[in-house]
């Protein structure tokens, strides 16, 4: 689904990320770990053509993301507050990405109910802005609406940051459910080892912008990476 | 202690981010302030001789008639511009510093704020011209005093009123209508605030009772802030009630209905944008300057057209110029989303037109100076419409300011967004149509001139679509310096 060939991202002369080829197949649960300065932001950013690659592709499902905006209709991400408008509700952010992608407000409302749970009653029917929201509720709904519009490919940097150990448990229980479904793949970073092992099927380890590790997720995973980290 | 708090301020006003911007601006900068400072010494040096020259009567009677306004003035001024001094404080509550200090020290930093200092430009002049005149040295000491000590009253009490938009905007309207009731001869405030400036020179200790409002103001201020010196009460950042609006009407325009229902919100619900519309209200205004003659300057006939773009174009100037700038905030996403730039545009382009012709419309008060007028209006805003309207887009693709739409403050003047290339944008914003104009009148005669102008508004009209695709090949082109621009104040 995600191929990056030859990628690079200099600023002067350092080099914060240097991927020579890394495929991501359809369907995949993929995470990204790494130290602060690793490059994962860097990663995600060049796949949403936030920032332009110094050298090299990334092609998502084929399009070239730099080049054609074609990858934007099956792809959604929660990067950080940036991806969220200040001055609308809740429900008028989630009516909003409905319709750039094409969701009325019935569909949005019924993908909505099925999050009740994760929303803990502190997101929708409040009378506040998204501004006004805690840290934590503000990442509940920057994540939530990148479900909005069945998206093939779903980026979440650092999702499991800032929330709650509940709402950590339920997000634990979306992404897996997301992944179970073979049309959806999903991208996650995270600074915590147990949380990425548990939901993703492949573990990715980026160390001053190169790949260290790349694991297939099994029950030495854990260990494994304790111990690179450990260092 | 006193030393700590110094150096921190020295570091937080050489390490701004505006100051660390390139050269131009600060230069630029430098220029504007001693653009002000020299209008200022010059309107105290000049200005007992103008009146004097005018013979409307005795210019010191003159200045105590009408300063009220003046002071009004600076309020409103302040309120608009004026940083409040609590917004570093938060990082001090826990370190070992006694309360009180902190607080002289927030407040005894606005004592050497920019907004008291400047009028220093002109009272110090005048009360030396006075004193030259042969007034009572004692007098104009007395008075010299009142007036500063008024200045420091109105800084105290800009900071106690913050943030209370409802007694501000009562107040505005309140002068606003004593305002045109001494127009109109209807009701003279002044009759009554001459007495009180007067006896500030007649009376010399009466300047005592002004110094003495100016402290206990002071002392208000400081046992108000210290009450309030918490997270949740006075350092609290002001959250709105949120309201839910139906725009849902808007859904049959599509995609661009999409934008307009969220650019809409914008507007409401943002102090910054809000500004701009209130902006955009005082431009339509700004015409009187020009059509009452009252200043002899602007009375070339070339000058009508300039009054007619700005009349008609206040939104346009003071929204339109920073697209995108208003979305800087939520950049990142509109770019990963679906969008396409024209509509996203068009949204953008279709709020400056309904507003140009709001403006143009709430103008016909201006047949008041003749058809004449108002043709000027009505052809500024054609021009608006059919020139300008894609001028501010594409210079909106250059100024790459982020916008912190909670704020107020900064919202004229904000020094980042001069550049070499919205500069040059300018020129055929405003200069274009004078000569379009000009090379009408005095070729042919005015009414030709009219024409010139309201013909190439409707050329630009018909090139819409042009033009929107070489402004969206501007947009696409400077995308990732645009993220990376906005980026840095989040």
């Amino acid at each position: 689904m995600i191929t990056a060939k030859n990628i690079t991202k200099s600023y002067g002369k350092t080099t914060v990320l240097n991927i020579e080829n890394l495929e991501i197949p359809k369907g995949q649960s993929f995470g990204l770990v790494g130290n602060n300065g690793a490059g994962k932001t860097t990663f995600f950013s060049l796949l949403l053509d936030l920032i332009e690659p110094t050298t090299g592709q990334v092609h998502n499902n084929g399009v070239q993301v730099d080049t054609s905006e074609d990858w934007k209709p099956f792809t959604a991400a929660f990067i950080d507050e940036t991806f969220l408008i200040g001055y609308l509700t809740a429900e008028e952010y989630f009516y909003f990405i409905g319709e750039l992608r094409g969701q009325n407000k019935a569909d949005v409302n019924a993908l909505l109910s099925n999050f009740t749970d994760f929303f803990h009653g502190e997101i929708l029917g409040q009378s506040k802005y998204l501004r006004d929201l805690s840290k934590g509720n503000q990442k509940k709904a920057g994540i939530v609406a990148s479900f909005i519009g069945n998206p093939e490919v779903i980026i979440l940097d650092e999702p499991f940051a800032n929330l709650d150990p509940t709402t950590q448990i339920r997000l634990k229980e979306i992404i897996k459910d997301l992944a179970a479904n073979q049309n959806v793949t999903v991208l996650v970073s995270s600074h915590d080892l147990i949380h990425v092992t548990e939901v993703c099927e492949r573990i990715v380890v980026l160390n001053k912008g190169e790949i260290v590790k790349d694991i297939e997720t099994s029950t030495e995973t854990l260990k494994e990476l304790e111990v690179f980290f450990a260092g | 202690m006193l030393k700590h708090f110094i150096s921190l301020q020295w570091k937080s006003f050489f390490r701004a981010a505006s100051l660390k911007s390139n050269l131009a601006i600060k230069i630029l900068t430098i220029f504007m302030a001693l653009y002000l400072i020299t209008i200022f010494i010059g309107a105290g040096i000049s200005i007992y001789f103008i009146i004097e020259k005018a013979e409307i009567g005795n210019p010191f009677d003159i200045i105590n008639k009408y300063v009220v306004y003046y002071i009004v003035g600076d309020l409103f001024f302040r309120y608009m511009l004026q940083k409040m001094p609590v917004t570093n404080i938060k990082p001090l509550l826990y370190l070992p510093f006694k309360k009180n200090q902190v607080v002289h020290f927030s407040l005894g930093k606005t004592i050497l704020s920019f907004f008291n200092w400047t009028h220093a430009f002109f009272f110090i002049p005048f009360s030396i011209i006075l004193i030259t005149k042969d007034y009572s040295v004692l007098g104009v000491i007395s008075w010299h005093l009142a007036m500063i000590a008024i200045i420091y009253s109105n800084n105290f009490i800009n900071i106690l009123a913050n943030n209370k938009d409802n007694i501000f905007y009562t107040t505005i309207v309140l002068f606003a209508i004593l305002g045109l009731c001494q127009y109109f001869q209807v009701f003279d405030i002044t009759l009554y605030t001459t007495i009180v400036f007067d006896s500030f020179y007649s009376i010399p200790w009466s300047a005592l009772i002004m110094i003495s409002i100016a402290i206990s103001l002071y002392y208000a201020t400081f046992h108000f802030f210290k009450r309030n010196m918490y997270l949740d009460a006075g350092l609290k950042t002001k959250q709105d009630i949120a309201k839910s609006e139906d725009l849902s009407w808007l859904n049959r325009f599509g995609n661009l209905g999409t934008f307009l229902k969220n650019d809409i919100k914008l507007i409401k619900r943002n102090k910054r944008s809000k500004m701009s519309v209130i902006m955009s209200i005082a431009f339509i205004f700004y015409g009187f300057l020009f059509f009452s003659k009252s200043i002899s300057v602007y009375e070339g006939p070339v000058w009508k057209i300039f009054a007619g773009i700005f009349i008609s174009g206040g939104f346009l100037f003071s929204f339109g110029q920073f697209v995108p700038s208003w979305d800087s905030s939520y950049y990142p996403l509109l770019m990963s989303q679906n969008i396409k730039y024209k509509e996203y545009l068009d949204s953008k382009w279709y709020l400056i037109v309904i507003a140009t012709l709001v403006s143009t419309i709430i103008a016909s008060f201006y047949l008041y100076f003749g058809i004449d007028a108002y043709l000027a209006i009505i052809v500024g805003g054609i021009y608006n419409i059919g020139v300008n309207s894609y001028l501010v887009l594409l210079g909106g693709a250059f100024i790459k300011t982020p916008i912190d739409l909670t704020s107020s403050k900064k919202a004229f003047g904000d020094k980042q967004s001069f550049n070499l290339k919205t500069m040059i944008l300018t020129l055929p914003k405003l200069v274009l149509p004078l000569i379009i104009y000009a090379l009408g009148h005095y070729l042919i005669n005015p009414t030709a001139g009219y024409l010139f102008v309201a013909f190439s508004g409707i050329i630009g009209f018909a090139f819409k679509n042009y033009m929107f695709k070489k402004i969206e090949q501007v947009y696409k082109k400077e995308k990732y310096k645009t993220i990376a621009a906005y980026k840095q104040a989040n």
